[in-house]
């Protein structure tokens, strides 16, 4: 089956990682930063964030599920009655997914 | 001793003379196994002529009888008035498509989608009769044979809100249909259903699932789409990745 | 055979109001199930935030670790907690539609599927507290 005319699997794969990223991974991360951190059930320097390949685990975690929240966002918000920004709507959320890992790159470089 | 009755309150529409869709309250007697289509039929022939609705062969097979039963899209010969009993009965027109008159809806966009995805077995070249008939593994039939089950009733066009939003979508059961098609090991006209893979084919549906919920023959054409998403992403990757490897 | 086409001009059309999502439980529970991507990212950028704070030192990140005990930071943490398991589960469910299984002849039940992705999320969440217990600082 020809697609050259769509791009559509690109931004559906991605949406797909991040969807399965969000599902498996993100549970326990909300738990260690919102509740044990804070709540003092665990202490942390943050040391372990400059591994090399702990900033590529976190590079996945956090960027993927950008990309499924852009996908999935733009058409929520098509659906609830801004189809006629359709187009502001989808440089809103796949720029905001791009923005989002250029800046997460760029912090995950600096620290 | 009064026999009991319930309320059913039928949709309206006369074209040319109303201006919008009003609601007649009919009260027909109350049956233990009458369906909603008996209490139309009822109202039609001893009540009011003038109403005007499809049906054919009131037992769950032709799809001609679909209409919205308290706002959900159901075969009215599948509707028990049991199941209502005693309170009234809502009965629209199927939702998303346009009124032509009470309970009839016009499909004729349905049947334009449907005819678009090819739905029929497609050969390169002709298998002469006299090379025998196409033989299949109780496998191969299984890979589409749910799919074949399809009644062409539109409840699914009528539980899709990504069809009532965004009318140019294909809809699940012309996408089931021509995944039906592509599944079956016989078909080799893939490429010519291009247009399920096209921006309002496939990709409009956000699998809120409701047209497998509401399918009277478990077709689940849901897991149609989603199935041709994964195909239809892999096939792309690779034809990207690979271009040496077309099939 | 002739066929009779309605009079387009008397069709009537009822619009679809913005507020459809909210005439249907399932169709609520779609936008719910839709609206946990936004809290998930919404999560992921405090998280980003909290780890620039190591640009600044470590007095920094355990301030802004101080900064999240705070009561309206465990609502929202709570809220997002709660979306993002809906997530998790109605992704779970989905996927068992999508990738049909087969052993053999038969056909993995769909509900077996997802408990079977609810496990491996149980065991994927304890390797990941594991290595964080055990690189933490």
């Amino acid at each position: 089956m020809t697609m050259e005319k769509t791009t559509e699997p690109i931004w559906w794969g991605l949406f797909s990682a991040g969807g399965v990223v969000a599902a498996f991974l993100v549970p326990i991360h909300i738990i260690l930063v919102g509740f044990a951190l804070p709540l003092g059930w665990i202490s942390d320097s943050g040391a372990l964030y400059r591994i090399w390949w702990v900033k590529l685990y976190l590079f996945i975690l956090i960027v993927l599920p950008l990309y499924h929240w852009g996908h999935r966002h733009y058409f929520t918000l098509n659906h609830m009655g801004l189809k006629p920004i359709s187009k502001l709507l989808a440089v809103l959320c796949y720029g905001g997914a791009i923005f989002g890992t250029v800046v997460t790159v760029w912090v995950l470089l600096k620290i | 001793m009064a026999e009991p009755t319930i309320t059913l309150n039928v949709t309206r529409y006369r074209p040319g003379q109303d201006q919008a869709p009003t609601t007649q309250a009919y009260a027909v007697p109350y049956k233990e196994d009458w369906v909603v289509l008996d209490a139309l039929n009822h109202i039609k022939d001893q009540m009011d002529g003038t109403l005007s609705y499809r049906w054919s062969c009131r037992m769950g097979v032709c799809g001609s009888c679909g209409m919205m039963v308290n706002g959900t899209p159901k075969l009215t010969c599948a509707a028990f008035l049991r199941d209502y009993y005693p309170h009234e009965i809502r009965v629209e027109p199927l939702a998303n498509f346009p009124i032509i008159r009470d309970l009839v809806i016009d499909m004729s966009d349905f049947l334009e989608k449907l005819k678009s995805v090819k739905p029929w077995i497609i050969r390169k070249e002709e298998k002469p009769v006299v090379q025998g008939e196409y033989l299949q593994t109780p496998a191969q039939l299984e890979a589409f044979h749910q799919f074949t089950q399809c009644i062409n009733c539109m409840l699914c066009y009528a539980a899709c809100p990504v069809y009532g939003l965004e009318p140019k979508f294909l809809g699940p059961a012309a996408i089931a249909l021509g995944y039906r098609y592509n599944m079956d090991s016989r078909d080799q006209g893939k490429e010519q259903r291009a247009i399920i893979g096209n921006h309002d084919g496939i990709w409009d549906c956000t699998f809120v699932g409701e047209c497998s919920v509401v399918c009277p023959k478990d077709v689940d054409p849901a897991a149609a789409i989603q199935r041709s998403k994964v195909d239809m992403t892999k096939n792309w990757f690779q034809s990207i990745l690979m271009p040496w490897g077309q099939r | 055979m002739s066929v009779t086409r309605p009079e387009k001009s008397k069709l009537y059309y009822r619009k679809m109001p913005a507020t459809w999502w909210l005439q249907k439980q399932s169709y609520f529970l779609f936008m719910l199930r839709e609206f946990s991507s936004l809290f998930i990212a919404l999560f992921l950028l405090v998280y980003l935030v909290e780890i620039y704070q190591l640009t600044k030192g470590p007095d920094a990140y355990a301030a802004f670790i101080h900064k999240l005990s705070s009561p309206g930071w465990i609502f929202f943490h709570l809220v997002v907690l709660l979306f993002a398991l809906y997530h998790s589960f109605t992704w779970f469910q989905s996927s068992a539609v999508v990738l049909p299984v087969r052993l053999g002849e038969h056909l993995v039940p769909r509900q077996t599927v997802t408990a079977l992705h609810i496990v491996a999320w149980a065991v994927i969440s304890l390797v990941v507290l594991i290595l964080f217990l055990t690189l933490k600082g």
